[in-house]
């Protein structure tokens, strides 16, 4: 039997804002209780208060290399079962979609492993949706490496042909990042992922120019990976893919997305707060993290690397080179909530502008753009009728309280919040 | 008819939610004797409807056995339309409040027989025994429901042409392009009004006034379509200061002098009877 619910005494993230509403859930999906009240005219079967938590759509992270423990690129550790294992723990952190990521590995590694991350829909027994995977390199600027092996990455001299003998199948993959200004890739490569194999492509690890960049968005790519970091820092005569931001060429309908790790270490809030003004739409937050994301410092595997975790910054064993990030998405969400803040002058409107536009626009970083990169806008990172229901309560510190997925409670921080305390009515 | 003149539109929407909630707990409906209400769309009842929900959550009211009847519903709008009434009473009201939606009873604009519509609305009235308060409000031009101007004073639920003033007032809600509002209604009449056992109406603001004053001071005309509620036994209007300034001042002076006693209809019980 299918079972109406009704989750009140909420604050909802929708139609960017925060709203006095009820959340209303059939079948893993929300539902519009106006149509149910006047043509089915019946009311809930169970009824949960909220409470006065904030309910926002569950996070989405398009860029995690691993978490707790596991390293998406090892071959080693591939398996359906790690997979998965990753998908449950990362509900601890509002994670209801991620992408897992491979970094610039050798063939034997992508055609072992890419055949295993399938696709998944979340639930509350296996965690969090699994949306494609996210191959970042090896078609990269060896300038702008960043941690990626030196001897892994690749040309593409012969254009698709070498990312197909590289990758072996894009069946798994939902997101590429590479650079633009290699050869071939504007030219014949990224309107052949775009078109024939319906990726999204990402700019990143790059040292293109603005006008490469330019380039390759009409090529088709709609994103770039986390900005600022691994491309041509901007210069006000040579602006490089940072200024794609502002890019004019593209047409008015062209949104270009652009990944940003808000984790207080890789991208200063000032820079945040730059990004976030002159393109607030386009901004996603992503973790990009390493398998250390979830546990305390000390010294784990990524790739083929070793990293050293340190309080807020992961590097490359004996060196400086930041590696990726251990701030979890919600972090993420609460450090950009709180850069937003800082950069707000006027003390006597910013409690207004807190509630009214900076909490919207950090959720929406992590819920609704990253959505709208994969076109998947309807069903994921949105509380609209129709949406798969995979949602979060949220406190007004933005901590994650309790994660749903699919209608179903997959994690909870206490008992206070488990489902069966906030009953308050049942017709069964 | 008793005139009830407030200070304000607050103060009017007040008045009428405790004269409703009044109503209907002295009436103590159950499951086998509901209380039937007749319910008015706009934006006078906003108002009354917030106040009638803040009843309800702070336990003071209960819709449970309560069944409403609306007054209309534009022709060819889609229920879920945000400019619908449907939409409307579910979003002032409805969602708010404990009411079973098999009580709930609003005419469809959509229907495929709109006559057949019409004739079963006035059936399932008179199946439910009648309504027990029937709440409204008035036009600019004096009409109750979208009975308007030349509308039969003894008329029942049924298809309206709407009148341009009525069409050029609703442009607002429909992106001001007038050809996108409706230009039909279905409505309960006149008569179908005049049969409920108590009316009560809802007058708020200047641009009611001359409205009012031809309601109560002028004779029974098909022009002033509310002024047939004359003639009803049971006839309650609330309105506020601004809609009197049409009125004659003797009144004006006769109905405030008369509060006291109208007061006394909204005082909750405190002693158990």
């Amino acid at each position: 039997m299918t079972l109406l619910y009704r989750f009140y005494n909420c604050t909802l993230v929708r139609d960017h804002a925060l709203i006095q509403d009820d959340l209303w859930i059939r079948n893993g999906k929300i539902i519009n209780p106006e149509k149910i009240f006047f043509s089915e005219k019946t009311r809930a079967d169970i009824e949960y208060d909220c409470q006065g938590a904030l309910i926002a759509p569950g996070y989405i992270d398009l860029q995690i290399n691993g978490a707790f423990g596991h390293d998406f690129s090892s071959a080693d550790e591939a398996s359906e079962e790690m997979l998965i294992k990753v998908a449950k723990l990362l509900t601890s952190h509002g994670v209801t979609a991620f992408v897992p990521t491979i970094v610039s590995s050798l063939p034997e590694t992508y055609q072992e492993v890419l055949p295993i991350y399938k696709r998944r829909a979340g639930s509350a027994k296996d965690g969090a949706t699994i949306l494609g995977i996210h191959i970042e390199g090896p078609f990269i600027a060896e300038n702008k490496r960043g941690a990626h092996r030196t001897d892994f990455l690749r040309k593409s001299e012969c254009g698709i042909e070498d990312l197909k003998t590289c990758y072996g199948s894009f069946e798994n993959v939902s997101i590429i990042t590479l650079a633009p200004e290699l050869p071939n890739m504007v030219e014949n490569v990224i309107p052949e992922l775009v078109a024939r194999h319906d990726l999204v492509v990402s700019l990143g690890h790059s040292t293109a120019t603005l006008d490469c960049g330019e380039r390759a968005i009409l090529a088709g790519a709609r994103f770039i990976t986390h900005l600022f970091n691994a491309m041509l820092p901007f210069h006000h005569r040579d602006p490089g893919l940072v200024g794609l931001l502002t890019t004019h060429p593209l047409p008015a309908t062209t949104i270009v997305y652009y990944g940003l790790i808000v984790d207080t270490v890789h991208t200063h809030s000032a820079a945040v707060r730059l990004a976030h003004r002159v393109h607030p739409h386009g901004l996603v937050l992503v973790t990009d993290a390493v398998p250390a994301l979830g546990f305390p410092d000390g010294t784990y595997h990524m790739g083929a690397h070793e990293i050293v975790v340190n309080g807020k910054r992961a590097t490359i064993a004996g060196t400086e080179t930041l590696c990726g990030s251990i701030a979890s998405l919600a972090e993420c969400v609460q450090y950009m909530r709180q850069a937003l803040l800082d950069g707000e002058t006027n003390k006597e409107i910013i409690n207004e502008k807190d509630s009214t536009q900076f909490v919207v626009e950090s959720i929406e970083a992590a819920t609704l753009h990253p959505a709208q990169v994969l076109h998947i806008e309807n069903q994921k990172g949105t509380l609209s009728f129709g949406a798969d229901a995979d949602f979060i309560f949220l406190d007004k510190s933005l901590n994650i309280l309790s994660t749903f997925i699919a209608g179903e409670q997959a994690w909870t921080v206490t008992d206070q919040w488990s489902i069966d305390n906030l009953q308050t009515k049942s017709s069964q | 008819m008793r005139l009830i003149i407030t200070k304000d539109y607050s103060t009017v929407s007040e008045w009428g939610a405790k004269y409703i909630k009044k109503r209907i707990n002295d009436f103590k409906p159950s499951a086998d004797r509901l209380f039937i209400l007749g319910l008015p769309t706009g934006s006078t009842p906003i108002g009354t409807y917030k106040k009638l929900v803040e009843f309800v959550q702070a336990k003071e009211l209960s819709f449970k056995y309560v069944v409403t009847f609306n007054m209309d519903e534009y022709v060819g709008l889609p229920k879920d339309h945000p400019e619908s009434y449907h939409s409307f009473m579910w979003k002032h009201l409805f969602k708010h409040i404990d009411i079973d939606p098999n009580n709930v009873h609003i005419l469809d604009g959509s229907a495929p027989d709109l006559i057949a519509e019409c004739e079963q609305y006035e059936q399932a009235i008179r199946d439910h025994g009648g309504i027990d308060l029937f709440v409204g409000g008035i036009g600019p031009d004096g009409h109750i429901a979208f009975n308007e101007p030349g509308s039969s004073l003894a008329s029942r639920t049924r298809i309206k042409s709407l009148a341009q003033d009525t069409i050029a007032a609703n442009a607002r809600f429909f992106n001001n392009d007038i050809n996108q509002v409706p230009k039909c209604a279905l409505t309960v009449g006149v008569g179908t009004v005049m049969d409920a056992r108590e009316v009560m109406v809802l007058i708020s603001g200047a641009s009611k006034a001359i409205a009012l004053h031809m309601a109560i001071e002028a004779g029974i005309n098909h022009m002033w379509t509310v002024s047939a509620l004359q003639n009803h036994p049971k006839f309650l209007c609330i309105c506020d200061e601004d809609a009197t300034l049409e009125l004659k001042v003797k009144t004006v002076k006769y109905f405030k002098g008369l509060m006291s006693v109208h007061n006394k209809s909204i005082e909750e019980d405190n002693k158990s009877s």
